[in-house]
Formats: structure tokens, sequence, C-alpha cells
């Protein structure tokens, strides 16, 4: 089977800089993908590879078996990309730059899908206002109808949700989902983690241009099993020496990050044995932010 | 040929859209030029026998505005797309780099020709002039449109910013095109100045293109012509090459 995207050692050098550090990873085909890291973990450089944007210094990539380099007309055809940077033509309104961004594919009268596109994005409104009067999220919602266009079976995001407000991203992540299920593949980039943990399937976790964890968004949750134990005390400091990581608090108010209820036992009796008093306490399962921040401190 | 059509109509409608800058603004300039330049200089000067300085002088300033603007139209839109980042929408689709190239120069082509029309069509009211040989005038036109598309293709490609874009057009597009023989008759120069300007490219431009309206010039049409097209060839393939390897565009 072709998956929906595949890199086999994408390696990328701007100069001195390795931006990507031999990158190897496959999306199956129907997969709600996300692609996590911090600022400068190579995400954005692995998507403009993908989309033909940035050439690899070493490796190949394809979508839906298509070479992007040596058949990038196929590949291209294929996959709708999303910029991070929230980029528009000044001179059009929305209904023009739909029809031009259809004619780019090879697609003339378009008009039966770009105003199903638009319906579903809410831009029906402001089909015939200039780019240039709309919002930030309503050109955001332009940037992902631009990328649907060609009804490509694979596509990406670049943090599509930076800067949208909370009732936009709910309508637009509701619209991405439902792409999802119709069969189209996803593959998104996002700050916000607890979107990714709702929404895919599986996920890479990238740090300086390497893949550092891939795998299940519920075995990466599982692997990095553990609890956050929040708790305050009158005002007493904690014993050294507890068997868990204790996070910078103030004012009797302690995290503790915790492998398992046994090490919770031992917390809570060594805390009662020092003489502090607990006042609040509340455990949380963790998510995928702990996951993260293990991972990220781990490489 | 979806894709192509699609990118040629968007830059022509790019510029036709603020043509009162791109369209009307030229032409007015050719027309300044032709007013002071001829009425200061008309007794002083001439060019060839039977022929008046103005007369002489409208097939330059045509040809001259074809010239800039062609390149103004490439680079410009290219720096602009480059800057405010929506080139994007024209690199992610399949667009060959072929298409590219030919949709740009094309419009670029438009655009000079529109002007340069524009400018003789102005002009005529104030001259008296026929064309000769029209098919050398056609030629000219086409093939110098094209050179300065690319040329400002080429110079969209490699600019980061638009100082870099107003650099080139200032210090080489403008000098070497005021330099080639709009004004004045290369023969009219002293003997070493008349060398070099047979250095000038844009000289064969302004020269072959005037063989046109007068069937006289300062050097063999066919020279001209020979020139104008190798540096089309050369040009057009700098222009593909870096296009095909992504050159600035694909980092």
């Amino acid at each position: 089977m072709t998956f929906a995207i595949e890199a086999l050692d994408v390696e990328k050098r701007y100069g001195a800089l390795q931006a990507l550090a031999g990158v190897s990873l496959a999306v199956a085909r129907g997969e709600f993908f996300g692609l996590l890291g911090p600022n400068g973990a190579g995400k954005t450089t692995l998507i403009s590879i993908v989309a033909g944007l940035a050439r690899a210094s070493a490796g190949t990539v394809r979508v839906m078996g298509a070479d992007v380099v040596a058949d990038y007309r196929q590949a291209r055809r294929l996959l709708g990309v999303v910029p991070q940077e929230l980029v528009f033509d000044p001179f059009f309104s929305v209904r023009e730059t739909l029809r031009f961004q259809s004619g780019y594919f090879g697609l003339r009268r378009n008009d039966p899908w770009i105003d199903e596109v638009m319906h579903h994005l809410d831009l029906t409104a402001k089909a015939d206002a200039n780019m240039r009067t709309l919002s930030g999220g309503m050109k955001r919602r332009v940037l992902v109808a631009q990328a649907l266009v060609h009804r490509p079976p694979v596509i990406m995001l670049d943090e599509p949700t930076a800067g949208v407000d909370v009732g936009l991203r709910q309508g637009l992540w509701q619209f991405i989902r439902r792409l999802n299920r119709d069969g189209h593949t996803i593959v998104l980039t996002t700050h916000y983690l607890e979107e990714a943990e709702e929404l895919c399937d599986r996920i890479a976790m990238l740090k300086a241009g390497r893949i550092v964890a891939l795998d299940s968004t519920r075995n990466l949750l599982e692997t990095f099993s553990g609890l956050v134990l929040r708790l305050r005390t009158d005002g007493a400091a904690l014993p050294e020496g507890l068997p868990a990581d204790v996070l910078p608090a103030d004012n009797g108010r302690f995290v503790l990050r915790l492998r398992d209820y046994d090490a919770l036992e031992q917390v809570l009796h060594r805390v009662r044995a020092s003489g502090a008093a607990i006042r609040e306490l509340d455990i949380e399962p963790p998510d995928l932010e702990d996951v993260f921040l293990r991972v990220m401190e781990k490489h | 040929m979806g894709g192509f059509l699609t990118l040629l109509y968007k830059e022509l409608l790019r510029f036709w859209k603020v043509s009162v800058q791109t369209v009307a603004a030229p032409v007015m300039m050719a027309l300044l030029y032709l007013v002071v330049f001829a009425y200061a200089l008309g007794d002083r000067v001439s060019a060839f026998a039977g022929v008046s300085y103005a007369q002489f002088l409208v097939p330059g300033l045509v040809m001259m505005s074809v010239l800039q603007n062609a390149f103004a139209n490439s680079s410009s839109s290219l720096i602009q797309s480059k800057i405010s980042g929506n080139l994007v929408f024209i690199l992610l689709p399949p667009i060959s780099y072929l298409e590219f190239f030919g949709a740009y120069v094309l419009a670029a082509m438009v655009r000079g020709l529109v002007v340069g029309a524009g400018v003789l069509a102005v002009t005529v009211w104030f001259v008296d002039l026929r064309i000769s040989a029209p098919l050398w005038v056609l030629a000219f036109a086409l093939l110098c449109s094209a050179i300065l598309g690319a040329l400002g293709l080429l110079a969209g490609i490699w600019a980061e910013k638009f100082d870099q874009i107003a650099a080139f057009q200032n210090f080489a597009i403008l000098p070497l095109t005021f330099l080639s023989g709009v004004f004045y008759s290369i023969r009219s120069l002293p003997a070493f100045w008349q060398s070099v300007s047979h250095l000038n490219p844009f000289f064969y431009m302004i020269d072959g293109f005037r063989y046109g309206f007068f069937g006289a010039s300062d050097t063999s049409p066919f020279a001209s012509l020979a020139v104008v097209a190798v540096s089309f060839a050369l040009l057009a393939a700098a222009c593909l090459q870096m296009l095909r390897s992504g050159y600035k565009l694909r980092q």
C-alpha cells in the first residue's frame, strides 16, 4: 500500500544550520497525523519539503507514491497546504482568490465546489469582499479554502489555528474532522497540544531536526503515563528527596510529577511525616503537554 | 495549460487594475520627454536626412517605454509576491517552470507593448510619422519586450527586497536605455563613445526598432536583430535554469 506521505532520511541544511537531520516517517492514508515540536524544530521545513516549497538536501519524499521532485506535478495535485503565514493577494476578493487558485490547478468552472467550501468555512457572506478587508481569522479560513479548491486527498495544515478565536477554531476543526471522515489524510502542526491530543491518531515529535517520538497518541500518553499532583500546604515546605519531580511554585502551592500511584502514596506519607498539613489536593491524569515536556527534556 | 492561462490572466489583471499607474503614467512621461526635448533641441539636432528631430525621437521614446515597462512588470510583480508571501499560491500548484516563465514574460510583454502603443498613439498627434517597415517594428517590439520581461523576471527571482529592484532599475536599466541613442544618433558622438555605445545591447534594440520607421539606422538592422535574438535566448536560458533549480524561490 502506498502511504499518503512517506519521508525517507530527509535532511535539510541552510548553510551551517541543520534544519532537518535525517527524518523518516510514513503517514497512512486516512490518518489524522500531528507534527509537534518547539519553534525551530523543523516542522515547517518538513512541510515545505513535502509541498515542494523547499528542496531536501538529501533523502526522498513521496505524496501518495508521487516523488515531490521527479513527479512534482502529480505530487502537488494530490496535496493541499495551509501555510503558517497569513498571506493573501490584496488585489482580489475571496471568490476571485479561490477561482484563481482553482485555475492554477487547471480547474475551470469550479464554482459549485468553491461555493460549498465557502459555505462550510462560513465565508459565503464575504465572498465578494476584498481580501484586505477581512479579519485575521477570516483570512485564515480563506487559506484553508485555497488549500481545498482541488479536493486534494492529503491536506497539511501548518498551525491553522494560530491567532484564531475560540469560536472560529471550533468551526474549523469540525470542518477538518469532516474532511478526515470523508477519507482525507490530515497532517497538522500546532502549538495547542490539547488540540493535537483531541484530534490526532498519531503524533511525531520533532526536536532540532530529528524525530524524538513517533507513536499513536494513546501509546504516547500511556508510555509517559504518570500523575500530576497539585497540592497546597499550610505554608510549610515539602521535605527533600521525594520520589517526584517538583516543579517550582509559590505560596505553599506545589506541582509534582509522579511515576505512578505507589509514588503518590509515598509522597503523601512523607509530607505528613514531615509535619506539613495539606490544605488542597488535586490529582490529574497526564495530558499531551506532560508527554511533550518529558519527551523534550529527555532528548 | 490551465495553470499557465490562469497565471497569465492574473498577471495581466494585476497591472490592468492599476492602469493609471502602470500604463497612463509612463505614456504621460514619454509625452513630456517629447515636448521638452523636441522643442528645446529640435533646431539644433538632426540625425537622418529628411527626418526631423521630433520624428527621430518618437520611435526611441516608444521603445524606451516598452523596455522600462516590460521590466517593471515582471520584476515588481515577483518581488511583491515574494515579500508579501503570496508567491506560495503559485509555488504550491503543479505549474511547471516553463509555464511560470511564459506567463510572467508574456504579461510583461503585453504591459510593455500596451504602453508603447499608448506612447505612439499620443505622439502621432504632435509628430508626423510613417512606418516604412512594419514587420521590423513588430519584430523588435516583441523581442525587446520579451528580453526586458525576462530580465525583470531574473531580477525578481534574485532580489530579496524592493531596494534591490530599484537599484537594478535606476543603475542598470535607466542608464543603459538613456545612453542607447533614444535622444540622439550615436553618429553624433565622438568615435570613442560610438564604439562604447556598440557594447550596449539596448542600442541595438532602439536602432533596429527605429529602422522599421525610417528605413535608416546607425547599424545594420540584421546585426541588431541578431544581437537582440541572442540576448533573448541567453536570458531565457538563464531564467529557465534558475526556475528549474528553484534558485531563491524554492529553498
